[in-house]
């Protein structure tokens, strides 16, 4: 006789202790827990003591706010989870679900206990993800209690200069945070990929640190729009539009949609290729370069099409940063300051109407074309003095990045956006008008 | 007796390695089978097919008592979580009650280090907290890779207690190992392997009468004479000096202490080199000559 034995048929392990049994392995190594403890009590920490310094973190967004309202220290902490932080906690969670059981040879064992190998997919993939929810939300309620409790849930001065009341703010922080969260599972299944396709090679357990760092550096450079908002990781960034007034809200959902497709591309990868491997085979460390092309290509070649996409779809184009965009933005932001800074000086309240600022900027110079990132924008606002006819004029130098944000730095004259102190309800602060934060759409026509 | 599982022509390859070449096996209801061979003869893969973790190239195989529960390589534990956390998770993975696992846990004596994380184990703690996981499901047929390894006197006779239990409740029960002495005290049945085919399959006795004549060590209180009273005995062979090693047939062996005796030279011990189970083993699998 020479037919081959197949095993009987055996109904699978219920998926739900499945998944238990893969949360409880996940959560049960120290590492783990101290990240969890870390991320319950860092950022509130970081925001506690950073608020209380005298010199603030002013490179970063919102950081020049730390001392107003504590939920900037919270924006301050979700730029810098975004640049570094999430990448290296997805790693640390999602890089190593599948990786783990190579390292402790215990696949088999698995598979005789869940007796389905799509099962233990799901399991492993539904557990990773969950614990890399529940860091950031850990992260995000840390440093918005650390902030609210420390500094206070005060008004918070959005990117355009306009002032969002505390209800308003919160909901606009937690809806911020929600937002990193498709990125975020975006790179954990880029996680789950390379623990499946490098098994027990720390390339594996690396693999979106590397990639969203390497994301990073790209996205500081002056590449065109689509190829920018094709990449996952400009979801990162793209919240920064939702303190505007009306909000920017065209990058952050197009990245939303780019993490997502990138999360599931990503995750059924994982799947194709889990499947296809030998768990009987102890020795089996990794795919091999097939698999590690087979996992790579599809992704590179969804950042190419979403490029095109987005490049024929959308009225995106070159580096998104041109002049007319860059004057109206800071004209807005500077009369929102404008009416901030005659409040806190206790002079007649004015109006952004009656002020009616426009600016007029040129980029390194008349040889230079104005468009595009640099330290080297220099901007004249002019706007009408309220209740007489002249017209007043103050200079900027911005300093635009490549994601579209600026920091405009006042050069005179000094009474205006000079570096002097005004006398704020939450203490003494620099002249609002000295120098400001903005955003410039990259996707606006 | 009952069959608890049953293999025919079983051939298993990994690209050019045959690892099973035709191999047939039975293993009945309440039997323990010892599984032996030397490293690389396929005791592991004939077992993990057995648990149903790969499929023959060819033959049939039949778990006729379901179900089978075991481990191959190593219990596959999780360091990082408790004993009773291993185990709950498994039992809960079979739809088991969690009630179980306590009982589990006694069974293979256990209990006072069941909230203990397995990463403190020892190897014979773990190989016995496997076998405990291996009877969460209550199985039938009971598959075993090495569950002796690392194992001290006294958990080895505690694993073997609960492994003739098993049996005598009507487990059936298939268990490999390296060592001989462990088969002959647990299983009735040995099957032997060599570069994946049965060399032997029947009692553990009818094993030890392969081994052909064995050699016996002969201490005595002088040496030289000794070697020369054994040269002078006729059916006797004398196979080393120093310590004194000879072949021969019992009658033979007889006559050599008789007249050692008759020569003044005080016997200290008499007893075979190898046992006869190692040197069945070693003759079947042909490891005596290449040694
Ligand atoms: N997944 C695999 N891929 C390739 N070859 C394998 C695989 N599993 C087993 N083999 C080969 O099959 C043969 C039998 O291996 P097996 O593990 O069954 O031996 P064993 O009798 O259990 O040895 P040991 O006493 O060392 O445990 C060996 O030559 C081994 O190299
Ligand atoms: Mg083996």
């Amino acid at each position: 006789m020479t037919t081959a034995y197949a095993p009987p048929e055996v109904a699978p392990a219920p998926l739900l202790p499945g998944l238990r049994f893969e949360l409880v392995k996940l959560l049960s190594p120290w590492r783990v827990r101290l990240l969890l403890l870390a991320c319950l009590v860092a950022p509130a920490a970081f925001v506690a003591v950073v608020s209380a310094q005298t010199s603030l973190p002013t490179d970063t967004v919102f950081g020049r706010w730390m001392h107003a309202t504590g939920f900037a220290g919270s924006l301050v902490v979700l730029a810098f989870a975004c640049s570094w932080g999430l990448p290296l906690l997805t790693s640390l969670v999602a890089g190593d679900v599948f990786a783990a059981e190579d390292r402790l040879g215990t696949w088999r064992h698995l598979l005789v206990a869940v007796r389905s190998p799509r099962r233990i997919f799901a399991a492993k993939a539904l557990a990773a993800l969950s614990v890399v929810v529940l860091l950031v939300v850990a992260i995000g309620l840390s440093s918005v209690l650390g902030g609210v409790l420390t500094v206070g849930a005060h008004p918070l001065v959005g990117l355009d200069g306009h002032t969002l009341g505390a209800g308003e703010a919160a909901r606009t922080v937690l809806l911020a945070w929600l937002c990193v969260l498709p990125p975020t599972l975006a790179l954990a299944a880029v996680g789950l990929l390379g623990s499946v396709v490098l098994g027990r090679s720390p390339m594996g357990l690396l693999l979106p640190a590397v990639l969203a760092l390497t994301m990073n550096l790209v996205l500081l450079l002056p590449v065109p729009v689509p190829l920018r908002l094709a990449l996952p990781s400009n979801a990162f960034l793209a919240w920064r539009g939702l303190f505007t007034e009306p909000a920017h809200t065209g990058p952050l959902l197009l990245g939303t949609a780019v993490s997502l497709f990138w999360a599931v591309l990503a995750t059924a990868l994982a799947y194709v290729l889990f499947l296809r491997r030998d768990f009987t085979d102890l020795a089996y460390d990794g795919a091999g370069r097939r698999a590690i092309a087979a996992a790579a290509l599809p992704l590179a070649g969804l950042a190419g099409i979403g490029a095109l996409a987005i490049g024929v779809l959308t009225p995106a184009s070159g580096t998104g940063i041109e002049k007319a965009k860059v004057e109206a933005s800071l004209a807005t932001a500077y009369g929102h300051l404008y009416r901030l800074q005659a409040a806190q000086l206790h002079r007649p309240a004015v109006t952004e109407a009656q002020l009616a600022a426009s600016a007029d900027c040129d980029k390194g110079g008349t040889r230079v074309v104005d468009r595009g990132p640099g330290h080297d924008w220099r901007c004249v606002v002019s706007w009408h003095l309220p209740g007489t006819s002249a017209v007043g004029t103050a200079i900027y130098q911005l300093d635009v990045t490549a994601e579209g944000r600026y920091v405009a730095d006042g050069d005179g004259p000094k009474e205006v956006n000079g570096n002097f102190w005004v006398r704020t309800p939450s203490g003494d602060a620099p002249n609002p008008l000295w120098q400001l934060d903005g955003y410039v759409d990259l996707l606006d026509d | 007796m009952e069959p608890a599982a049953r293999a025919r022509g079983i051939i298993k390859t990994y690209g050019d390695v045959v690892a099973l070449d035709g191999v047939d096996l039975d293993i009945g209801a309440g039997q323990v089978h010892g599984l032996v061979g030397p490293n690389g003869a396929g005791k592991t893969t004939l077992l993990g097919l057995l648990l149903g973790l790969a499929t023959a190239d060819t033959g049939t195989l039949e778990v006729l008592a379901p179900p089978v529960a075991g481990f191959v390589d190593g219990p596959g534990l999780y360091p990082t979580l408790t004993a009773r956390q291993n185990l709950a998770a498994l039992a809960a993975l079979h739809r088991e009650p969690t009630a179980g696992v306590d009982e589990a846990l006694a069974e293979v004596g256990l209990t006072d280090v069941a909230g203990d994380r397995v990463r403190g184990f020892s190897l014979g703690m773990r190989q016995r907290l496997g076998l405990a996981a291996a009877l969460l499901t209550r199985p039938r047929l009971l598959v075993l890779d090495e569950p002796a390894n690392g194992l001290d006197p006294a958990g080895k006779r505690h694993v073997h207690r609960v492994i003739a239990r098993l049996a005598a409740d009507g487990v059936g029960v298939v268990l490999s190992s390296h060592r001989m002495d462990d088969l002959a005290e647990l299983c009735s049945e040995v099957t032997l392997l060599c570069a994946g085919r049965v060399v032997f399959s029947g009692p553990v006795a009818k094993l030890a009468a392969e081994a052909g004549e064995l050699g016996y060590g002969v201490l005595t209180s002088d040496e030289a004479r000794a070697v020369a009273v054994a040269s002078g005995t006729t059916g006797l062979r004398v196979a080393g000096t120093d310590p004194l090693v000879v072949r021969g047939p019992a009658d033979a062996l007889d006559d050599l202490v008789v007249r050692l005796v008759h020569a003044g030279v005080a016997l200290r011990e008499l007893a075979p080199v190898v046992s006869p189970l190692e040197a069945a083993f070693l003759a079947l699998t042909g490891a005596e000559e290449a040694s």
